[in-house]
């Protein structure tokens, strides 16, 4: 059974659909990278999926149940995460705070996935007092991710979560998303950084004016001639 | 001079314990529901008009009082949440803060109804003050700011150490993050104005205690606690206490080169200098 499954997703902000049709699946425990050009409706496609974007047709499935359209606070109850790529961390709040409040509907002892977040990503265990905007930008990629694994969910989606690093920050971060991976986590993330992306993942998926171009497994897509013309500068 | 500056100063910090307490709320509602609530020098009058009611008519000691007119004004900020400010959520920040200017309109004149225009003392008889070195203390001015130091303490064991209280703050630190992570905005809201209409019912108390009852008691005080939330920045608690402060101290300080009576001008002037050189506020790391 797919762990989601995307069908003839359709929707955007305003009059003009950004998605346009939309069929996406992944498995439990699936890594799938979505690349695409500028535009193309790779965060639109997360944001809808986590029911952040009006839709205009099509479903979305997670674990088996309907979820399309839900509101994203009853969403995370299922299992599925989204890290946003932007305003990701509460910025006044201590890096111990951040992850508390990831694991707000909590109401067991969440200390020892606390723990586990620090032993995943020491640094913000070093860092835990102090306040998340004054982190690093790869820190305060960690904390994000840290925050969305505090429920311990099944899938997470990840918005461009290297945007804007340092080279040497998003060899780690990847490094990192493959870490999460291995402890059987779905991940589903979108990526400008193409070619490591594709490296690292499973599966890709090239997204194109709103509808999906190709899907394959990630090392073909990075070899394919076609997508490296397109999107790979290669 | 010196004698001058040190009674301008006691004088500042009764005004800015005030001034804070009614900035908290307003600052939390901005952040989190995205909209100035200009009804929120009125829930200052419902707090000071309830305690009225238990020290004139039933003769309570004021600090008796305090509490019942506390849970009055988060009373009243939750009725009127709930009967009005929900139904509009989302239509969009003018929306709300013309309705909340219409809400402090119709809590206004329940009071003057219920009330008269008339102004009113919680206590007719006159105090001695405390004379330490050249600065005189009224008895007033110490309960004004003891009462508002429990409160802030309170307040911010209430904001660090419980699962509501952190959860209000990452609200208003990020209301989009806030609902990925799943917490329940209703709820953090429904705590918000109990917390700043409660603090808000407590400055209009110590605002009477200190001058006068009168229907536009905590109206007449709206621009100058804007002005410390701004000072502050918007979405920041502890900013907004700061500011009061500042404003308080400020515009006490402003007499010894301009007439009292500008005042209010003071804070206004600091409002619109802040808003030009730091529209986040003077604190803002972000």
């Amino acid at each position: 059974m797919s762990l989601l499954e995307v069908r003839a997703l359709r929707g955007g902000y305003g009059a003009v659909d950004i998605l346009n049709g939309i069929d996406l699946d992944l498995g439990e425990g699936d890594l799938v990278a979505v690349i695409g050009p500028n535009g193309a409706g790779k965060s639109t496609l997360m944001k809808a999926i986590f029911g952040l974007v009006a839709l205009r047709a099509g479903t979305v499935r997670f674990q088996g149940e309907d979820i399309t359209g839900e509101r994203p606070d009853r969403i995370v109850r299922r299992g599925l995460a989204y890290v946003p790529q932007e305003r990701n961390v509460f910025a006044s709040l201590s890096v111990q705070e951040n992850l508390e409040m990831g694991a707000f509907i909590r109401r067991d002892d969440f200390s020892a996935q606390i723990d586990r977040v620090y032993s995943l990503f020491p640094r913000l265990g070093e860092r835990r007092r102090q306040a998340a905007g004054t982190l690093s930008g790869g820190e305060r990629q960690m904390l994000a991710m840290g925050r969305a694994l505090m429920l311990e969910p099944r899938l997470l989606m990840l918005d461009e979560p290297t945007a804007g690093l340092a080279p040497n920050v998003v060899d780690y971060t990847f490094a990192r998303i493959l870490d999460i991976n291995r402890l059987g986590i779905g991940v589903l993330m979108v990526e400008q950084n193409a070619k490591q992306a594709l490296a690292v993942a499973q599966r890709g998926v090239v997204l194109v004016m709103g509808v999906k171009r190709y899907e394959a497994p990630g090392r073909e897509l990075l070899h394919s001639r076609e997508v490296a013309e397109m999107f790979l500068g290669a | 001079m010196a004698a001058e500056i040190l009674q301008l100063l006691v004088f500042g910090v009764v005004v800015g314990s005030v001034l804070a307490l009614g900035a908290i709320g307003v600052s939390l509602v901005f952040a989190i529901l995205r909209f100035a609530n200009f009804g929120h020098g009125d829930l200052m009058t419902v707090g000071a008009y309830v305690a009225f009611v238990l020290v004139a008519g039933l003769g309570f000691p004021l600090l008796v009082a305090l509490p019942f007119a506390i849970a009055g004004a988060a009373l009243a900020a939750v009725a009127v949440d709930q009967t009005v400010f929900r139904r509009l959520r989302g239509r969009g920040p003018l929306v709300l803060l013309i309705s909340s200017f219409g809400m402090a309109l119709v809590l206004r004149n329940v009071i003057q109804l219920v009330w008269g225009v008339d102004t009113k003392v919680y206590d007719p008889g006159i105090q001695l003050p405390i004379v330490v070195g050249d600065v005189r203390i009224r008895p007033d001015h110490l309960t004004i700011a003891g009462a508002a130091l429990v409160l802030v303490t309170l307040m911010w064991l209430f904001l660090q150490k419980t699962r509501t209280g952190k959860a209000m703050r990452a609200m208003a630190d990020n209301v989009d993050l806030a609902r990925v992570s799943g917490i329940d905005a209703e709820r953090v809201i429904l705590w918000t104005w109990i917390l700043g209409g409660g603090l808000a019912g407590a400055a209009g108390v110590l605002l009477a205690l200190d001058t006068r009852l009168f229907p536009l008691l905590g109206a007449n005080q709206i621009l100058p606690i804007f002005a410390a939330t701004i000072l502050g920045g918007i979405g920041r608690p502890y900013g907004a206490i700061a500011g009061g402060f500042v404003i308080g101290i400020a515009s006490e300080l402003s007499t010894l080169v301009i007439e009292p009576v500008y005042k209010p001008a003071v804070a206004f002037a600091i409002m619109v200098l802040v808003l030009i050189a730091r529209p986040s506020g003077i604190f803002a790391g972000r």
